[in-house]
């Protein structure tokens, strides 16, 4: 069980169902489709682009820059639909190809130049928010025909809930994630290059082409939540969504993704951004208790899931009777 | 020319502090000026030097780790429970020495949490520390619960915006700490032991040297200045605001040391030239603010200024820097770096 | 199963009065290939030809320039001259897929496929079947069941590849690279840390390949495999060909001679003088030391003023006894005294601080710092032993650098300068000096003379005489015999992990240490058609 590769996703899914049970027995409310709904609806911009985070991370790398990348997507469509009188689907996916090749770029000079992934997206998350600080400081409100409807459309759940657009949005990212993972040759990839870099290579694997996917592919998924972003709050603001990034590494790595890379399910990311979203509902259920909590049990999870990978891996060392590497 | 090491060491981030210092009076004329008043010396390069003074601290710490192949992202939200323990502490009546001690000692164990998890479990630096990076704000709130804890205490408030001798407080810190640091790491064999780590944890450790020892003390020493760092920020705004200090200074902080000249994959450090670093960094910001730029620009030369330092360090380039310096060298030399081509291995 | 004289495919060439006959036209022919790396010959004018159908082993200690030839074979290096011939065409394979479609597929010992993938992952990898634009797993699955069906391999292909042993995965490397390249396949050490039954099936395998006409580059130091399996051995010293042999007719001794660079007539004087060891006080003594899966128990004494050579093949548990004695591993039994004294080494520090030293064998992995300087790389030992508070002078530093600088004639222009910079031997002599520099009472020398010119073995050599002379005391280990004929006072001869004799002092000659390297390699062989009659062979060389 514990040598299974499903092993630290089923510990994410007794966490979740745990967690749920544990919530519902105090407040029976949480269980209804209202709250389920919510929490979506809530969370879906962080589940779009903690998808993408997930394919960063398995692949052995990391990605700073999204968070900056709502931001920028948000102020650029709500000054170009705005001021600028542009059309909304034309504004959309121009952001989408702006964040694309954005992505692709940082992947190029991370393959190029060699260097570590945190540095170039750490570049990338200065530009990213510098351009959005350019375009406007300001909160811009979004007001187009477009985004009411997306909206107004929702997809009501019995028991009241409401599936809302951008909850849909993430569902299908999601299940578009889960394919392209497991059922594409870029997948297949991904997960080679995050096992071993020079295996891959010898294997065969591109690694220069699926480098700058990767980080591509990431991009366009910070993109496509900052539209579910500004979706959810009507506005463009380039203060907006800082620190995103640390939220989707922490869904990633509590969704049972070996930060090392290699290792890991989209599915599983739901499950973080889910366990996640359900700390924070019960803390507002809750009402006495801070919402600082979140921050606080959202580090022991991690911790509790780096600790177990490295358990994880010192077991499999050990049983494969390798040597102990010299501190 | 004959500059003793150290200085031709730091010479290139010299030089472009100066060329920004100088474009900077080319903006505003005034920018030179240092006027003295109600027992302080005011100015935009005092400016430069104090407001620079969080990152300049966060850097000394920073340069060590990294000399040892490290980072540390935890940096930012240490300075935030540094500063709501502190607060925290003042508030309920201890005394200013009790205070800044046990913040002191907070910011020690933050580091050694961080350091144990490299050291001893072997988790990557960049993972280990982001755990903290993550439940440190959470840590503070929950300190400050929640509000922005304010005090009034002269000496607090004195570390963050006192002057002695007419020069703030913040900025005597920085350089004392910085002199400090340089000294501990220079007259002893600190320096050398760290470097060795960095360059080749391995070899470090069959030529006897402690190296999970020497890691707990470097991240500690992160932690250290984190905590100085996070009470010059509360200090300066009378209390401790646990969302906001110190927020994304760690990656200022980081920038700092790149900028140094420092090798974000370990070895030779210069603690002189991460604080020059630190204040290229506050003079750009200085820079662009007198120009009538908005200060939102700053981020978008930071990226510039990453990219290119990254160009510089990259593989590709160090190989055509050694060649071209290897060329005109003796014989011995031309085989030098000559990786074993043959390596098998052997258990 | 090594096939009897005359009975071997056709296509292997014939044998006739033990000499290969070429056949008209063979699988593979690589003539003249040379490999410099910056400077550093890695290979010169090395003919290397493969049949049809063959087994041919590739025999060379560490630097040989095996791994060179294969790499170049492959089209992981580029050569720097000669031509490669496949199947009657010439070829330039410019990177390892390349040389994959050409049909050279390639199994290494280490870097095997993705164990983070499953199994009929790994065989598809870059390859998958596609439905609709998708992977066809169930495909890629039914087919990988097919594919490992012939290596009579019925495993669950969805699993991943770390759940299955490493017997497997090599299997599953084995199969991806006949399926994917089907001429030419080059195992890398395939054996290394296989046990005797999954030897065997491994063995099984490739006589199944031999008869589907592969032809089969095979790697190893393991003697009684190549007798085992192999039709043809070509022996690599120092990048150059020493031979290519029918294994038929060729004497084990006669391998071990190719191999260690002598002639079995040469006799050379014993240099160093036997040495009463009995009056010679104890410095440290290993009991029952031993760690699984590495080292088999062993007890050693060290006295002053003793060199103790190691000999053994490649993998024979030298480099293990090594790391045991200085605290790099910790022994699963046994116990170490110093002074007479029980002692535990939980690191190198414990053993530093008891006066040991090391020299590994990887200089550049384990030896040098490469960007501090030669001055900083020689105190660095001894800065550590007096710890981080107590620095060395500068002055200080630069003298103790000096001294060894003149006395091991460290060829640099500066002693600030970053040691990477220096040559091989160079970085070495800095290693020792570091060593040196701490006057150790025990050093542990691994390979002290691997890959370094000829003026600086001299030196090395001569180095270690001196030291026992001042009354160290030494561990060598070295797969140079005649080196360790010149500087050892007693031989320690390792096989198949485990110490299985020692030559006294007046007993050490280079003939002397390869018989018993070769008898002891044959005692140890895990069982096997070939041991036997190879014992016989050894007999029929003594007399």
């Amino acid at each position: 069980m514990i040598g299974s590769r499903l092993f630290p996703l089923a510990t994410t899914f007794v966490i979740f169902i745990l967690a749920y049970a544990l919530c519902y027995a105090q407040f029976p409310n949480m269980l209804s489709t209202r709250v389920i709904g919510n929490l979506l609806t809530d969370n879906a911009f962080l589940g779009i682009a903690a998808v993408g985070m997930t394919f960063v991370i398995l692949s052995g790398g990391i990605d700073l820059s999204i968070g900056s990348v709502i931001a920028f997507t948000g102020v650029f469509l709500a000054v170009t639909m705005g001021e600028g009188g542009v059309p909304p689907l034309f504004a959309i996916l121009l952001v989408l190809a702006i964040t694309t090749a954005f992505g692709a770029l940082m992947g190029a000079m991370i393959h190029y130049l060699a260097m570590p992934p945190f540095i170039v997206t750490l570049a990338g998350m200065f530009f990213a928010r510098g351009m959005a600080f350019l375009i406007s400081t300001d909160s811009v409100p979004i007001r187009v025909e477009l985004y009411d409807t997306l909206q107004d459309l929702y997809f009501r759940m019995p028991g009241g809930g409401r599936l809302s657009f951008v909850g849909m949005a993430m569902l299908a990212v999601v299940v578009a994630g889960i394919v392209i993972a497991h059922f594409t040759s870029f997948g297949r990839n991904v997960y080679a290059i995050g096992g071993n870099r020079q295996s891959a290579e010898l294997m065969g694997v591109p690694i220069a082409r699926t480098t700058i996917l990767i980080y591509a592919l990431s991009s366009f998924l910070a993109g496509l939540a900052g539209i579910a972003f500004s979706l959810y709050t009507s506005a463009g603001y380039s203060l907006a969504a800082v620190g995103v990034e640390l939220d989707a590494i922490a869904a990633v790595v509590i969704g049972g993704t070996l930060l090392t890379g290699g290792s890991g399910y989209v599915a599983g990311t739901l499950l973080g951004i889910l366990i996640m979203g359900l700390i924070q509902t019960y803390i507002v259920f809750d009402g006495t208790l801070s919402s600082w909590w979140t921050k606080i049990v959202i580090g022991l999870l991690l911790f509790s899931f780096i600790a177990l990978q490295r358990g994880l891996v010192w077991l499999s060392a050990r049983r494969r009777g390798a040597a102990a590497i010299p501190a | 020319m004959t500059l003793p090491t150290t200085i031709r060491r730091v010479l290139p981030q010299l030089v472009a502090l100066f060329v920004i210092l100088a474009l900077n009076t080319a903006i505003a004329p005034g920018f030179l000026d240092i006027a003295f008043a109600n027992g302080r010396f005011y100015g935009s390069l005092i400016d430069i030097l104090n407001r620079g003074a969080p990152v300049a601290l966060l850097a000394v710490g920073m340069t060590l780790v990294i000399a040892t192949k490290g980072i540390d992202l935890s940096v930012g939200a240490v300075m935030a429970i540094a500063g709501a323990v502190a607060a925290a502490l003042i508030t309920s009546d201890h005394s200013l020495a009790a205070t800044i001690l046990a913040t002191l000692g907070v910011g020690i164990v933050c580091g050694l949490w961080n350091g144990a998890l490299v050291a001893f479990l072997g988790i990557q630096p960049i993972i280990a520390t982001l755990i903290l990076m993550v439940a440190g704000r959470g840590i503070a709130q929950l300190i400050t619960e929640g509000v922005i804890l304010t005090f009034n205490d002269p000496g607090l408030v004195f570390v963050g915006t006192g002057a002695v001798f007419g020069i703030p407080f913040p900025v005597i810190l920085w350089v004392a700490i910085g002199i400090a640091a340089s000294v501990l790491f220079r007259t002893t064999a600190l320096g050398l032991l760290v470097e060795a780590i960095g360059i080749n944890r391995r070899a470090s450790s069959l030529a006897g040297i402690g190296t999970s020892a020497l890691l707990l003390a470097v991240y500690a020493a992160s932690g250290l200045c984190a905590a100085v760092a996070g009470i010059v920020a509360a200090g300066d705004i009378r209390g401790a605001d646990a969302n906001n200090a110190g927020l994304w200074l760690e990656l200022d902080a980081i920038l700092a040391v790149v900028v140094g000249g420092n090798s974000l994959m370990g070895g030779r450090f210069s603690i002189a030239g991460s604080l020059i670093g630190a204040m290229i960094i506050q003079s750009v910001n200085t820079g662009i603010l007198l120009a009538g730029f908005p200060p939102e620009f700053n981020l978008v030369i930071k990226a510039a200024i990453i990219v290119v330092i990254l160009v510089v360090q990259s593989p590709a380039s160090q190989t055509l820097f050694a060649f071209m310096k290897s060329r005109p060298r003796s014989e011995e030399d031309a085989a030098a770096p000559v990786r074993e081509p043959e390596k098998e291995a052997a258990r | 199963m090594r096939a009897e004289d005359g009975s071997l495919a056709p296509a292997a060439g014939r044998f006739v009065s033990g000499r290969v006959m070429i056949g008209s036209e063979m699988l593979l022919r690589a003539e003249g290939i040379s490999k410099q790396f910056l400077g550093v010959t890695a290979l010169s004018n090395v003919d290397f030809d493969l049949a049809a159908g063959e087994v041919h082993a590739l025999v060379g200690e560490n630097g040989a320039g095996k791994s060179t030839l294969i790499k170049i074979l492959t089209g992981a290096y580029r050569r720097d001259g000669g031509r490669i011939v496949l199947a009657g065409k010439p070829i330039d394979p410019s990177d390892v897929m390349d040389a994959q479609e050409l049909g050279i597929g390639t199994v290494y010992q280490e870097v095997n496929l993705l164990p983070n993938l499953t199994v009929a992952e790994n065989l598809f990898l870059g390859r998958e079947p596609k439905r609709f634009g998708l992977t066809n797993r169930s495909e890629a699955n039914r087919r990988s069941r097919e594919i490992l069906g012939q290596y009579g391999l019925d495993i669950d292909v969805t699993s991943l590849l770390a759940t299955y042993s490493v017997a497997v995965r090599q299997i599953v490397a084995i199969a991806r690279a006949v399926d994917l390249s089907g001429k030419v396949l080059i195992l890398d050490e395939p054996t290394a840390s296989l046990d005797a039954a999954e030897v065997s099936r491994l063995f099984s395998i490739l006589d199944g390949l031999k008869q589907r006409g592969l032809g089969i580059v095979f790697i190893t130091h393991f003697f009684d495999q190549v007798y085992r399996i192999a039709d043809r051995v070509t022996i690599l010293r120092n990048g150059h060909k020493v031979a290519t042999r029918p294994i038929e007719g060729l004497k084990r001794i006669e391998l071990v001679s190719l191999m260690l660079g002598r002639e079995l007539q040469e006799q050379e004087a014993h240099v160093a003088e036997p040495v009463d060891r009995s009056q010679k006080p104890v410095v440290a003594s290993f009991k029952a030391l031993s760690k699984n899966g590495q080292i088999a128990p062993f007890d050693l004494e060290m006295r002053a003023g003793e060199v103790v050579g190691v000999a053994g093949l490649l993998g024979s548990g030298r480099t293990e006894t090594a790391e045991l004695m200085f605290g790099i591993h910790q022994p699963d039994h046994g116990t170490i005294e110093v002074d007479g004294k029980p002692v535990t080494f939980a690191s190198p520090r414990d053993a530093i601080a008891h006066g040991f030293g090391f020299c590994p064998e990887d200089r550049k992995l384990d030896g040098i710092v490469e960007d501090l300087s030669v001055r900083e790389n020689i105190v660095l030992a001894l800065q550590a032993r007096r710890g981080w508070a107590k620095p060395l002078p500068r002055k200080e530093q630069e003298a103790i650098a000096d001294r060894y600088i003149e006395a091991l004639d460290i060829r640099t222009s500066d002693r600030e300068k970053p040691i990477k910079f220096l040559s091989g031997g160079n970085q070495q002599k800095v290693i020792l000096a570091r060593w040196l520099a701490t006057d150790p009472r025990l050093l542990i020398l691994d390979e002290p003379t691997r890959g370094i010119d000829v003026g600086a073995h001299a030196e090395i050599i001569r180095l270690i005489g001196e030291l026992r002379q001042r009354g160290m005391s030494l561990l060598v280990i070295s797969s140079e015999l005649e080196e360790i004929v010149a500087y050892a006072t007693r031989v320690r001869v390792l096989a198949d992990r485990r110490h299985t004799g020692e030559l006294p002092a007046g007993e050490i000659s280079a003939d002397a240490i390869m018989r018993a390297i070769a008898s002891a390699e044959d005692e140890t062989s895990g069982g096997g058609a070939g041991e036997g009659r190879a014992a016989e062979i050894l007999r029929e060389g003594t007399a």
